[in-house]
């Protein structure tokens, strides 16, 4: 039988797999390269993301090893300004921004919607291939002459800079098109492609969260493609805008330039958001607590975080008035992520926990990113900033955001839904393993950072002074733990893909849509749009040790939607 | 697993779901008007994105503009309004075909689709041999963006050198399409014909663009540039110096008397400053070292200048002339990147423009798959929106 | 009209397969001698001396031909809410870019382009 939608009340067991998934039916190189399907694309971004997430990982590690005593290392100092601007560009431009609405939400956005598609598949390939465009050339500006500028082309650094300033630059602009397509793509497919009975407010809170990133990825992307346009002009012609050598003023750079990446901080990290609200609820085995105020939430950080633009230039010469606007509004953001965070807790509270390694690496990320987001605080306060900018409590700041709190939730994410990506099921030993590791490893990397910075190690410096040594060695065997940690994580998935047992259609009890088809999906998803119905309603989903798998055992959903808002989308406004 | 299983698999669940899925309409949507209005929306997500991407141009513009109030007067001088105004005119004139080309699309009247397609085309094509010579012109004069910015009053300029290199693709073209369409006459081939004609038309009238600004350009550049000219000599606030000449030889005349009042200490250090200073008028930075020498000297309780009016004057002198690559240089980099996006945003409409006419001409459109002209119409709409604001804002200052 | 094209026979009446609304001849012809005469204002304006009010004038004009594009060239007028509140929703975000460097460049103007006052006077 070749439809992919359970039937509702019928037990799935391994045998039932479906001999035609999305991987098998059709095969041969070109039938990957010429794919429209959302799914393979997903696939392919997923494996390009972790290529580059590794190469920028190579490169922090040759940063810690560097660090690890003030004078004697194999690095000379140009080159120590090289790898810390090419891991934070490949880190930020080709790993994080992508990641998750990429990889993980190209797979998961038509599945979670029941849908076929995305909206439109052709702009979704065109974007894999402007990713891979850009990450070429931020590849050739590492093998020419490399990039020294810190990944923020501030001028007049990037003015004056000596290395491959414009080819990354053209790499970013081109990756700004990749991001803006995906972006416009989840919008649309998200609009107008909801199956019949899914209201905005019986969304997954990850489409949520898809669909707030979306939104600054649209709106605040544009900004970052002129501003690197005009920084290109900048070095080729010397337009003067940005350059204060032709009486431009470096200041406007950075109000350019950070009207995009501070809200592309928000493009980062809601949707790890949305990954953990799915990881808590799944395996607390319980309906979400307060599911408008996260959804909400997420749309009132994604506005909110294009107010906040100039806590990154406290020091820069911004006018008094400014500063004072800016470290004001800082402090409204705290007030939905601190929202986000309760509702999680709440949700645990009185759940029946399953120890799980997505569950694992969640339970992680609550407590990276509180310390991440806290520490924020001090950054925003403009008093303290004073003191605490450009150094190392800055770095342990972001740190703790971006990789303990987007990372962590992206490879939690990952293993959650990789058996129904890969259809099989991976070690869950190794799986936790690596999750200790990643806590551990983490926080020893990071928290003497906080210490550092707070007694005033400036970042971005090849050497320090010899008071740091303990501490910079601490955070180094820090970071080689965490390196271990995610090693393991990937040993042990790639070990699955040839030992690991088949994977149940739904392995943890899931409620959303994309764990009524099977594991992994056929080509189409689903033959007949599912019955939708409540994301987070448990009650009726059992374990059955036959499967090693969740079943919904009792029917209570109804196919036809009862209530006149049950329409799909595009029927409403009926001409 | 064969491939036939698969075939009747997929042939299966298009069947039973859809019903008659009309040969337009992709696999993943239900009914056309889901189609429509996906890509609409999509369209205008990007039209966001496109508003977005011009701000930031629209800022750098404001920010320089409230900075240099009378470099962008008197820079603007430069700018032939005859042909902005043209040029505008133009591109309404598009803009209205395209809302026309919609409306033929959703009445299925192809042929009419297919000529107010061309007459779009033929619009974008006049738009761009205009500025073609307003840009070679300029290239001529040496009014480029800052690192090049070269203009020397009175010097010939000819911008002939330009023109040919900015023309070449479009002869190139046009030649290649009308080889094309002599060929396809030949065949007999109706399809290519109805095809490379109109294109051959549009491309035909890239050169009647660059003939009406050759007559616009010449007719009146003598008269624009002494316009300039009187405009800053009258405008004792500031703007363009017929050459700057005036100035520099006021600065030169007023630093050696300067210098003869400044303690012998510094004179060395302070003579140098106001040479720098006159011949580059607009180095903030030389201008802080003066300002910076002066009160050492009082601090120190030196002889100040005795003239402090006379010295005043002589910065405040200096500081008129605009025709340097900080100042005016500046404005005309501004310029080149608002303009110069604006007119590659024509070049990728009319890309996508010519991909209408040709599915146009095979009567791909109809009531219910008019999808792509509207979309592309909101492009052109947008395309033609910014030039609304670059004209006044680039060619009306006063 | 003739109805000569196949493609849509089947879908006579059906929901969802009949939504084409053709705005009319003489609607385009009117927006598109509006935004001539427009242009021809905004081109007069410019010769006589209005001061500092003469960009806001400029601008103004500017505006209403703009918003004849986009509400009846770009239909935004008879289209979904949605597709309005998304394209007027991005000028907000442009004003609040605008606003924002704007000020901060007007309050710091002296600390990047010493006047002459500060020159001349110690």
């Amino acid at each position: 039988m070749a439809t992919g939608a359970l039937p509702v009340g019928k037990t799935a067991s391994p045998a039932e797999h479906a001999p035609d998934n999305y991987l098998t039916h059709t095969s041969g190189v070109l039938s990957w390269i010429f794919t429209l399907d959302h799914k393979r694309i997903g696939l392919m971004y997923l494996v390009g993301i972790l290529t580059s997430f590794f190469i920028g990982g190579m490169l922090a590690m040759a940063i810690r090893a560097h660090l690890i005593s003030p004078a004697d290392s194999p690095l000379s100092n140009e080159q120590y300004n090289q790898i810390f601007t090419l891991h934070g560009a490949i880190m930020v431009f080709l790993f994080i921004i992508p990641s998750i609405p990429a990889a993980l939400g190209n797979f998961l956005v038509p599945v979670m919607l029941g849908a076929k598609d995305v909206a439109f598949p052709r702009l979704n390939l065109c974007s894999f291939y402007l990713w891979c465009g850009g990450a070429i050339f931020f590849i050739s500006a590492l093998l020419s002459s490399g990039l020294d500028t810190g990944w923020t082309f501030y001028t007049p650094y990037s003015t004056d800079s000596e290395t491959s300033v414009v080819l990354a630059t053209l790499g970013a602009f081109i990756l700004g098109f990749s991001s803006i397509f995906t972006g416009l793509n989840f919008i649309v497919t998200i609009n107008t492609m909801r199956p019949p009975g899914m209201t905005w407010f019986r969304m997954p809170l990850f489409l949520w969260a898809t669909y707030s990133t979306s939104i600054i990825q649209v709106l605040a992307t544009p900004v970052l493609g002129i501003t690197l346009l005009l920084l290109i002009a900048e070095r080729t012609l010397h337009v003067g805008i940005f350059d204060p050598e032709f009486n431009g003023d470096p200041v406007t750079y950075q109000h350019f330039f950070w009207f995009y990446s501070h809200p592309a901080v928000y493009i980062m990290i809601l949707p790890a958001f949305g990954i953990i609200s799915e990881l808590i609820s799944v395996h607390s085995h319980k309906g979400i607590f307060g599911y408008r105020f996260i959804a909400y939430s997420s749309v009132a950080i994604a506005l909110l975080g294009f107010l906040v633009w100039g806590h990154h230039m406290f020091t820069a010469g911004m006018s008094s008035l400014t500063t004072i606007i800016f470290s004001a509004l800082t402090f409204s953001v705290s007030v939905p992520s601190a929202i986000k965070v309760f509702n999680w807790l709440a949700t645990m509270y009185k759940g029946s926990i399953s120890l799980t390694t997505p569950m694992c690496y969640a339970l992680v990320f609550l407590f990276l990113f509180t310390i991440g987001g806290l520490t924020g605080l001090f950054l925003g306060t403009l008093s303290t900033d004073l003191h605490l900018h450009d150094t190392y409590f800055v770095v342990a700041h972001f740190h703790y955001v971006m990789m303990g709190g987007t990372l962590v939730a992206f490879v939690g994410g990952l293993f959650h839904w990789w058996p129904k990506m890969i259809g099989r099921m991976y070690n869950e030993f190794w799986g936790r393993v690596s999750s200790v590791l990643v806590f551990i490893g983490f926080n020893m990397a990071f928290l003497p950072q906080f210490v550092m910075g707070s007694r005033g190690m400036p970042r971005r410096y090849a050497t320090y002074d010899g008071e740091f040594q303990a501490l910079h060695q601490l955070s180094s065997v820090g970071s080689f733990i965490l390196g271990i940690g995610l090693l393991i994580a990937g040993l042990c998935l790639l070990h699955s893909l040839f030992k690991g047992k088949l994977a149940p259609a739904n392995p943890w009890g899931g409620a959303t849509l994309e764990w009524m088809c099977t594991s992994p999906p056929p080509y189409y998803n689903f033959a007949r749009p599912p019955v939708v119905g409540d994301p987070y309603e448990f009650e009726h989903i059992d374990y059955d040790p036959s499967i090693d798998g969740y079943v919904v055992n009792e029917p209570v959903r109804h196919r036809v939607p009862s209530d006149p808002h049950g329409a799909p989308a595009h029927a409403k406004h009926h001409h | 697993m064969a491939t036939t299983e698969v075939l009747t698999h997929e042939a299966d669940a298009h069947d039973d779901h859809h019903g008659d899925h009309p040969s337009f309409l992709a696999h993943h949507f239900d009914t056309p008007e889901q189609q429509y209005d996906s890509g609409k929306l999509g369209m205008w997500l990007f039209l966001v994105t496109e508003v977005l991407f011009f701000s930031g141009l629209f800022c750098a513009y404001a920010i320089y503009r409230f900075l240099r109030p009378d470099v962008f007067a008197g820079c603007s001088e430069f700018l032939n309004t005859q042909l902005g105004a043209i040029n505008t005119g133009v591109l309404l004139f598009s803009s209205l075909t395209m809302a026309w080309a919609v409306r033929c699309a959703q009445l299925e009247q192809h042929k009419m689709l297919t000529g107010m397609l061309a007459a779009t085309l033929s619009c974008a094509s006049i738009f761009l041999g205009v500025k073609a010579i307003e840009y070679s012109h300029k290239f001529g004069m040496g009014l480029l963006p800052g690192g090049f910015y070269s203009y020397v009053p009175g010097a010939p300029h000819d911008g002939t050198i330009y023109l040919v290199w900015i023309s070449a693709p479009f002869a190139i073209i046009l030649l290649g399409l009308f080889v094309w369409y002599v060929v396809a006459c030949l065949g007999q081939n109706k399809f290519q014909m109805r095809i490379s004609g109109p294109m051959t038309i549009v491309f035909l009238c890239y050169f009647a663009g660059v003939g009406l600004g050759t007559l616009l350009e010449s007719g009146s550049a003598e008269g624009h540039h002494e316009g300039a000219a009187h405009a800053s000599a009258s405008d004792h606030e500031g703007a363009v110096h017929e050459a700057g000449e005036v100035a520099h030889e006021a600065g030169t005349e007023i630093a050696p008397a300067t210098v003869t009042e400044i303690t012998p200490s510094t004179a060395g250090t302070d003579d140098s400053v106001l040479e720098m200073l006159a011949v580059d008028t607009a180095n903030t930075g030389v201008r802080q070292q003066l300002s910076a020498a002066q009160r050492q000297q009082e601090l120190s309780g030196g002889p100040v200048s005795q003239s402090p009016g006379g010295k005043a004057a002589a910065v405040s002198e200096a500081s008129l002339d605009i025709n340097n690559k900080f100042l005016a240089g500046g404005f005309f980099s501004i310029y080149y990147c608002m303009t110069g996006i604006h007119a590659i945003h024509i070049l990728a409409g009319m890309g996508v423009l010519t991909w209408l006419l040709v599915r146009s001409v095979r009567h791909d459109f109809n009531r219910q798959y008019f999808g792509p002209v509207d979309y592309v119409g909101l492009y052109w709409h947008i395309v033609d929106l910014i030039w609304i604001y670059l004209f006044p804002l680039l060619y009306l200052i006063r | 009209m003739a109805h000569t094209n196949s493609a849509h026979a089947h879908g006579e009446g059906r929901p969802g397969y009949d939504f084409a609304h053709p705005f009319p001849v003489w609607g385009l012809l009117a927006v598109f001698f509006a935004l001539v005469f427009l242009t021809i204002v905004t081109v007069a304006q410019a010769s006589f001396d209005f001061g500092s009010y003469e960009v806001l004038i400029s601008m103004i004009i500017a505006t209403i031909k703009a918003c004849l594009v986009v509400f009846f060239f770009m239909h935004l007028a008879f289209d979904k809410p949605y597709n309005a509140v998304l394209f007027l929703g991005s000028l907000l975000f442009v004003t609040l870019f605008l606003a924002f460097t704007l000020m901060d460049s007007q309050t710091t103007r002296e600390m990047f382009e010493p006047t002459i006052t500060d020159v001349a006077t110690p």
